[in-house]
């Protein structure tokens, strides 16, 4: 039992470990072995894509102009939705982390509520508030004739409220850990509050941000159920690559595991060449 | 795409699958016979056939959810000791749960492609049979407040028309009307499936879609159907098969029976469905 | 106890002369003259501060007192980062308590300093200037005269990580005194240092506190940096003021366990009639002062001496019956904690204790001669 698990073990880290790092021998079984399933269940499936994905098409399917604006429009969106997550969810996070007022806690919980939501329901929840005929769209569209539906602004819209979550509880959490003293320190030297936030506290956190933006930007890339309810899906103005993807299931597997390797490889790239220069450098 | 029409296929396919029917029928002939005469108390002389027991698993189309759970109860009342369970989805996803080997009895689906996902790996026990056929319709919001009352009216670009995605049945169909009638239609979006492009309508996001018969009729009075002519170019057929290996073949043969009696059909018309 | 004398020298001079010995009559400033003049009251659910401070401008001020007495609060209290419950605070003649804390002319050094990290130390000290409406250049030509007064000029680029705690300190107080405040406030300034740094960091700051023109109020549980940086000394404990005084005095003349305890001293508080002072709780003392009423009585532990036997001499008036309670090595003495008819401590030699055979427990006879022994008015 336990020969066979280690050498289940071994066999796991030494195929399925990306990195070229020795373990050394005190590394604890308990930890190591579920450590090296849970890899192997992570990359797995990216590895069976991988297997099955078309090569010989590949070529052909990929000159499809449609994918390359749907990955376009993906990449514009859920970087779009990143800085609209960044501008309003890092005071947002501020509010929570550093103020006090009554709910607190019940508006934190709340904040979290696009997280647990299923992303479909999160899209009708967005066509209600934010539609033509909404709680809130429907004075958009009197006043200033925007509509949101069906629009670029509109899969933005999707994203930036899924992935939200992700860099306001990652900031949140950032900012309880950053020592509140250093406000205090930036206030007698005769900064106003939101000097100290803007010249102190937010370099402070930068790390912090720095992670839940990227969070947030993976989110919002991968980001489908809201998207589709909230925006429909129009090639080159709201199909994103997930949407074609799930679209090209329908009657072309083939296509889209290739549409699905050519988001994953541009996501990988991205988020490696980030962690190099953020998460390293901090 | 395929390239024969939807209505060759479904009169192929009746004719194929008449053998087929009447020995499916055999089993539960009496019961469908006496269904008939009565609706509402179907299980008068179900004495004459033998006693069916145990419990089935369908696979069906969503848009048959709401007529083939009427069907179930009825089936259960009239053989006491079956259980008849659905799982209702897409139809792609469940010819991909069949051939996979999902321990299923009858799969109805919602296109003759569908069923041909199933059919081509000899996943089924006999030949499908159409039981329905759906018609398009346009979904407009209550009242029609924007007169539309043909499919051109459709293409005046201050309506925001929503189809279905090429790649599902309801926007295939919806794009061979279309070609059928010559017009050029930009939707502001393709949904990923029928439902989808109704609940723009009942929201009010959109101001029309192209959608099924029954889609409007489940609506209630969300929306308003408005009739075209074009939609005789494109109408879909459901068929129904039983399935290799099914789990009391016995049971499920009757359920399909029951589904293709004049009493089954009743409430699938009811629900907006075509005789096939 | 100090030997020099702090002198009210203008800020641009970077060598005080040491003046002649003499203090300088205090004045405690009127509400409408120039100096501090604060009373802070801070009321929470499990702790109250209700203490008065005033303080002439040149002056340092110390509070004293043991962990949780308020220290700190009150220094908040004064920085504006804890609202005052009651009470009211003047600086210069004018009133702060409703101010805040960035329109203070308040300069703080924080305990741990809080430099910012992510600056260097010349961004860290152009902070302030900055704030309060400088250029960059501005900002950063101040904070680099700052940083060569504190004889950091080549430290300017560096991050307060690579910094060493004494570096540091005086980034952190240049920081402060950029801002060129009416308050200087330092939170134990030399806590986070170790003891030997300490020692250097101690004299430069008292001689840029000696060039400070304005209040200086530092807080430390340390009696001897209180002693060597302060002109005046204020001991906190619970909450209120429980002594006030120069250095000299308090070391002299302690009122409370706590500063007895401080300084080294045994304390104790009696009725004196004529020599004699008869505790509380316990056997009289006999001093050589002549008072009526209520006084201190303090002696230091060197004064005492310890016998195994009951000594036979005329001599020791005040001979007591004590055990031996605890031992603690002392420097190159032994301190022995005693009970019994009194409770003192008494420092004696290694060689002595040896040849006391002393241990947990043990019982002594312990005398004091009154010529040691300093009472004086409660």
């Amino acid at each position: 039992m336990t020969k066979t698990d280690e050498s289940g073990a071994v066999t796991g880290t030494l195929t399925g470990g990306p990195r070229r790092r020795r373990f050394r021998p005190a590394v604890p079984l308990p930890l190591l072995l579920p450590g090296a399933v849970a890899l192997a269940f992570l990359l797995l499936p990216l590895v069976a894509l991988l297997v099955r994905a078309p090569w010989s098409s590949l070529p052909s399917l990929l000159t499809d102009t449609q994918v390359w604006q749907a990955l376009r429009l993906s990449l514009i969106c859920a970087t779009a939705a990143t800085g609209v997550s960044l501008v309003l969810g890092v005071p947002l996070a501020w509010l929570l982390a550093r103020t006090k007022f009554p709910g607190r806690g019940f508006v934190r919980a709340l904040v979290t509520l696009p997280l647990v939501l299923p992303p479909v329901v999160g899209g009708v929840a967005l066509l209600l508030a934010l539609g033509r005929n909404g709680v809130a769209g429907q004075w958009l569209d009197a006043w200033f004739g925007i509509t949101l539906p069906f629009t670029t602004a509109g899969v933005v819209v999707a994203e930036s409220f899924v992935a939200m979550p992700f860099l306001v509880i990652s900031v949140e959490g950032t900012l309880r850990a950053a020592d509140p003293r250093y406000e205090e320190a930036a206030t007698t030297l005769g900064a106003s509050r939101f000097t100290a936030f803007r010249r102190v506290t937010l370099p402070l956190i930068a790390p912090g941000i720095a992670a839940g933006a990227v969070l947030a930007w993976a989110r919002a890339l991968g980001e489908f159920g809201a998207t589709i309810t909230f925006a429909g899906n129009f090639p080159g103005r709201t199909q994103t690559m997930p949407l074609a993807v799930y679209l090209a299931l329908q009657n072309d597997p083939d296509a889209a595991i290739a549409l699905s390797l050519v988001l994953l490889t541009v996501s990988i790239a991205v988020l490696a060449a980030l962690r190099d220069r953020w998460m390293t450098a901090s | 795409m395929k390239t024969r029409s939807v209505r060759r296929t479904r009169r192929t396919l009746q004719v194929g699958g008449a053998s087929a029917v009447a020995l499916l029928a055999l089993s539960a002939c009496s019961s469908s016979a006496d269904d008939s005469s009565s609706t509402t108390k179907p299980d008068t002389s179900s004495t004459a056939t033998p006693k069916l027991s145990g419990s089935i698993t369908v696979f069906a189309a969503a848009s048959l959810k709401e007529s083939f759970t009427t069907l179930k109860a009825d089936f259960e009342k009239a053989h006491p000791g079956t259980e008849v369970n659905f799982s209702f989805g897409g139809s792609d996803t469940l010819a991909a749960q069949i051939t996979s080997g999902a321990p299923a009895s009858v799969f109805a689906a919602a296109s003759p492609r569908t069923m041909a996902m199933v059919t081509d790996r000899k996943d089924t026990a006999a030949t499908p049979a159409t039981f329905v056929r759906n018609q398009l319709e346009i979904a407009t919001l209550p009242g029609n407040p924007d007169k539309i009352s043909s499919l051109k009216d459709l293409t005046q670009s201050s309506l925001k028309v929503v189809l279905c995605d090429r790649t599902v049945p309801c926007g295939a169909a919806a794009q061979k009307a279309l070609d059928a009638a010559k017009l050029k239609l930009t939707p502001v979006s393709y949904e990923e499936d029928v439902k989808s492009a109704l609940n723009k309508v009942v929201l009010k996001e959109a101001d029309a879609a192209v959608v099924y018969r029954t889609d409007v009729k489940a609506a209630g009075g969300k929306v308003e159907g408005v009739e075209f002519p074009e939609s005789a170019d494109a109408i879909n057929a459901y068929p129904i098969a039983l399935l290799k290996n099914a789990p009391n073949p016995t049971v499920a043969k009757a359920f399909i029976a029951l589904v293709r009696s004049p009493e089954g059909q009743r409430v699938l018309n009811a629900a907006g469905f075509l005789k096939p | 106890m100090r030997t020099t004398r702090r002198t009210n020298t203008p800020m641009t001079d970077s060598h005080p002369t040491p003046a002649d010995g003499t203090r300088p009559p205090r004045t405690h400033p009127r509400p409408d003259a120039t100096g501090l003049y604060a009373h802070l009251v801070v009321t929470r659910p499990a702790f109250g501060l209700d203490i008065t401070l005033t303080a002439a401008p040149g002056e340092v001020v110390a509070l004293l007192g043991p962990n949780g007495a308020g220290k700190t609060t009150a220094l908040r209290a004064l920085a504006g980062l804890t609202p005052l419950t009651a009470g009211h605070l003047r600086l210069d003649g004018t009133e702060l308590d409703r101010t805040p804390p960035e329109s203070r002319p308040v300069g703080v050094v924080f305990q741990d300093y809080l430099l910012f990290p992510h600056l260097t130390a010349l961004d860290n000290v152009a902070f302030g200037p900055r704030c309060q409406g400088a250029t960059k250049t501005e900002a950063r030509a101040e904070a680099a005269a700052w940083l060569d007064r504190m004889g950091l000029a080549e430290h300017a680029g560096v991050k307060p990580r690579r910094l060493s705690g004494g570096q540091a300190q005086r980034v952190a107080l240049a920081r402060a005194l950029a801002t060129r405040p009416r308050l200087l406030l330092l939170d134990e300034p030399l806590a986070a240092l170790d003891a030997r740094t300490r020692l250097d960091v101690r004299s430069r700051l008292r001689r840029h506190l000696a060039e400070f023109e304005a209040v200086a109020v530092l807080v430390t549980h340390d009696p001897l940096d209180a002693m060597v940086l302060a002109d005046r000394l204020t001991v906190i404990e619970d909450g209120r003021v429980v002594q006030e005084g120069t250095p000299a005095d308090i070391a002299r003349r302690p009122r409370t366990d706590y500063i007895a305890h401080l300084v080294g001293l045994n304390l104790y508080r009696g009725r004196a009639d004529g020599h004699t002072v008869e505790l509380a709780a316990g056997p009289a003392i006999t001093t050589t002062e002549d008072l009526t009423g209520d006084v201190f009585v303090a002696f230091a532990p060197s004064a005492v001496t310890l016998f195994r036997d009951r000594p036979t001499g005329a001599s020791a008036r005040n001979l007591w019956r004590c055990e031996v309670a605890g031992l603690e090595t002392h420097g190159d003495q032994i301190r022995a904690d005693l009970t019994g008819e009194i409770a003192l401590a008494a420092d004696l030699t290694t060689v002595a204790a040896a040849e006391l055979d002393l241990h947990p427990g043990a019982p002594v006879w312990a005398t004091v001669k009154a010529t040691q022994t300093h009472a004086y008015p409660a």
